[in-house]
C-alpha cells in the first residue's frame, strides 16, 4: 500500500471541470497551500468549492477566485475578500451560506454514513426555508443534509505513507472531517514520514480515509490578522 | 454617562462565574476577557477549534497555525486544547458552553436577535453565529443601545433578517442592563447617570420598569 504522490501536479492530476471539492482550512490558517496553486496551474473550472472561507484578493481560495475558476462556493463566512465580493454582486459567483457548525456536521456526518442530522441553528430564519423542521423534546430543528464531495483537498503538519495524519494546534478545523468526506481526498503534508513514525495513540486522521499524499514544499502560511501583546 | 465599550465589557464580565466555558464574540465582547474579576476562573472557547485561549502573543510568539475564530493570532493556556470545528459546534450545540457573549445589530423583546445581514448591502455570512444562538446555555448581548442616527436597537420586532429567535437572555448596553422577560425588556440598571426617562426614550420595544433601578457598579 502506497499512496504517496510526487506533489500537488500529480495529486490532482484527474479532477476534471465542474467537479465539487472541499478546501480545508480556517481563513488561511491550515489551507492547502500547494494545492490551490496546482489548481491555478491546472486551470480547471466549474468548481464547486466548500470551504469555511474564500480566502482574501490574493491568497488562499482567492487566487482561484481571481481565475474565475469557482461557479460556486459553500462557505459559511466571506468577508474578507473584494473580488468575492464583485463576482457575487455581479452574478458570475454563486454562493450558498451554511452556519458554520452546520457546514461543519454536515461534512462530519457525510464521513460517519449518515445522510442527515437535525440541529437548531437556523431554525426560524430565512436559512429554514424549505426545509424539514421536527420537534424534538419541545424544540425545534432544521434538517439538514450531509455533504459530500468528488476530491477532499486539505493540508496536515505531518502524515506518513499509509495516510495517518496529525495537526498543529487550531489547524485541525474543517480539515479532519473533510479528510473523511471526499470520494477522493487528497493531503499535502509539512512532514511525510514513515509508518512507524507517528505514534498511533496520537493520529487525527486514520490512514483509511486518505487516497493520495505528498510532500509539500514551500509553505508561506500568511497570517490573515497579525495580533500582538500590548 | 453612557458607557464606553470598555465599560460595557467590565459589566459583562461580572456575570462571569467560576468554572463557565464561555464563548466571546468579535468586537466588544472580545474586551471581557480583559476584565475577568480576580479569583475567578474561565475557560474561553473558540469555535475554531481551541478550549483554554490566550491573550495575544508576543511578537516572537506569533504561530500562523494558532488563531481563533476572528482569525487574529493568539495563544492559549496551560490546560487549553485543540479540537476540529465538528466537534466545536458539537460541544455548543450540546450546551456545554455556559455563556455566550456577542453583539447585535438589533434584539426584539421576545429574544429574537438579528446580526448577520443588512439587506442590499454585501452579505459576508453568518460564521457561527447561528449555531451559537440556537444552542447556548445563556446568551448575553453586548451592544450601543440606538444606532449611529439615534435609532433604538432594542425593537418590538427585528426588521432585520434574523438570526436565532427567542435566544436572548440578556442585554447589556450603554445605557442599561436589561433582561428578555416573557413582558419584554427588564430593566435591571442603569448606567452612571443615565436616567430611566433616557432609557425609556431610547427603547422601542416593551420595557418593563419596576421600583427603583439601581446604577451598575463598574
Amino acid at each position: 500500500m502506497n499512496k504517496v504522490v510526487a506533489n500537488a501536479d500529480e495529486a490532482l492530476h484527474d479532477i476534471p471541470d465542474g467537479a465539487v471539492l472541499m478546501l480545508g482550512g480556517f481563513g488561511l490558517s491550515g489551507i492547502p497551500e500547494n494545492s490551490i496553486a496546482a489548481l491555478v496551474r491546472k486551470g480547471v473550472k466549474q468548481l464547486t468549492c466548500i470551504s469555511n472561507n474564500a480566502g482574501v484578493d490574493d491568497f488562499g481560495l482567492g487566487l482561484l477566485l481571481k481565475t474565475r475558476q469557482i461557479k460556486k462556493m459553500l462557505s459559511s463566512y466571506v468577508g474578507e475578500n473584494a473580488e468575492f465580493e464583485r463576482q457575487l454582486l455581479s452574478g458570475e459567483l454563486e454562493v450558498d451560506l451554511i452556519p458554520q457548525g452546520t457546514l461543519a456536521t454536515r461534512i462530519q456526518m457525510a464521513g460517519m454514513g449518515i445522510p442527515a442530522f437535525f440541529t437548531p441553528a437556523g431554525y426560524g430564519t430565512e436559512i429554514a426555508e424549505g426545509k424539514e423542521v421536527r420537534e424534538f423534546n419541545g424544540k425545534q430543528y432544521l434538517m439538514e443534509l450531509a455533504l459530500h464531495a468528488d476530491f477532499a483537498i486539505i493540508k496536515a503538519w505531518k502524515g506518513d505513507t499509509m495516510g495517518n495524519l496529525v495537526f498543529r494546534k487550531t489547524t485541525r478545523n474543517f480539515s479532519t472531517s473533510m479528510a473523511k468526506a471526499g470520494n477522493i481526498t487528497i493531503v499535502e503534508v509539512e512532514q511525510l514520514v514513515q509508518p512507524g513514525e507517528l505514534d498511533p495513540d496520537q493520529v487525527h486522521v486514520p490512514g483509511i480515509y486518505v487516497h493520495r499524499i505528498f510532500q509539500g514544499k514551500d509553505y508561506e502560511k500568511r497570517i490573515e490578522r497579525k495580533t500582538v501583546k500590548m | 454617562m453612557a458607557l464606553d465599550k470598555y465599560g460595557i465589557a467590565k459589566r459583562i464580565a461580572q456575570e462571569l462565574q467560576d468554572g463557565m466555558y464561555v464563548n466571546l464574540g468579535i468586537g466588544i465582547p472580545t474586551l471581557v476577557s480583559n476584565y475577568v474579576p480576580a479569583g475567578i476562573s474561565i475557560m474561553l472557547q473558540s469555535e475554531n477549534g481551541m478550549l483554554g485561549m490566550g491573550p495575544y502573543p508576543a511578537e516572537e510568539d506569533i504561530d500562523p497555525d494558532l488563531i481563533n475564530a476572528g482569525k487574529e493570532t493568539v495563544t492559549v493556556l496551560p490546560g487549553g486544547c485543540f479540537f476540529d470545528s465538528a466537534e466545536s459546534f458539537g460541544m455548543i450545540r450540546a450546551g456545554k458552553v455556559n455563556l455566550t457573549v456577542l453583539g447585535a445589530m438589533e434584539v426584539a423583546d421576545n429574544g429574537d436577535i438579528a446580526n448577520w445581514k443588512i439587506p442590499g448591502k454585501m452579505v459576508k455570512g453568518m460564521g457561527g453565529a447561528m449555531d451559537l444562538v440556537a444552542a447556548a446555555q445563556n446568551i448575553i448581548v453586548a451592544m450601543m443601545h440606538t444606532n449611529p442616527k439615534g435609532e433604538s436597537k432594542l425593537l418590538q420586532q427585528c426588521s432585520l433578517p434574523l438570526t436565532g429567535v427567542r435566544c436572548v437572555k440578556k442585554i447589556v448596553s450603554d445605557l442599561a442592563v436589561l433582561a428578555v422577560t416573557p413582558l419584554g425588556f427588564k430593566l435591571l440598571e442603569r448606567a452612571p447617570g443615565v436616567s430611566v426617562e433616557e432609557i425609556k426614550a431610547k427603547t422601542a420595544g416593551r420595557l418593563v420598569v419596576e421600583g427603583e433601578i439601581p446604577e451598575m457598579r463598574i
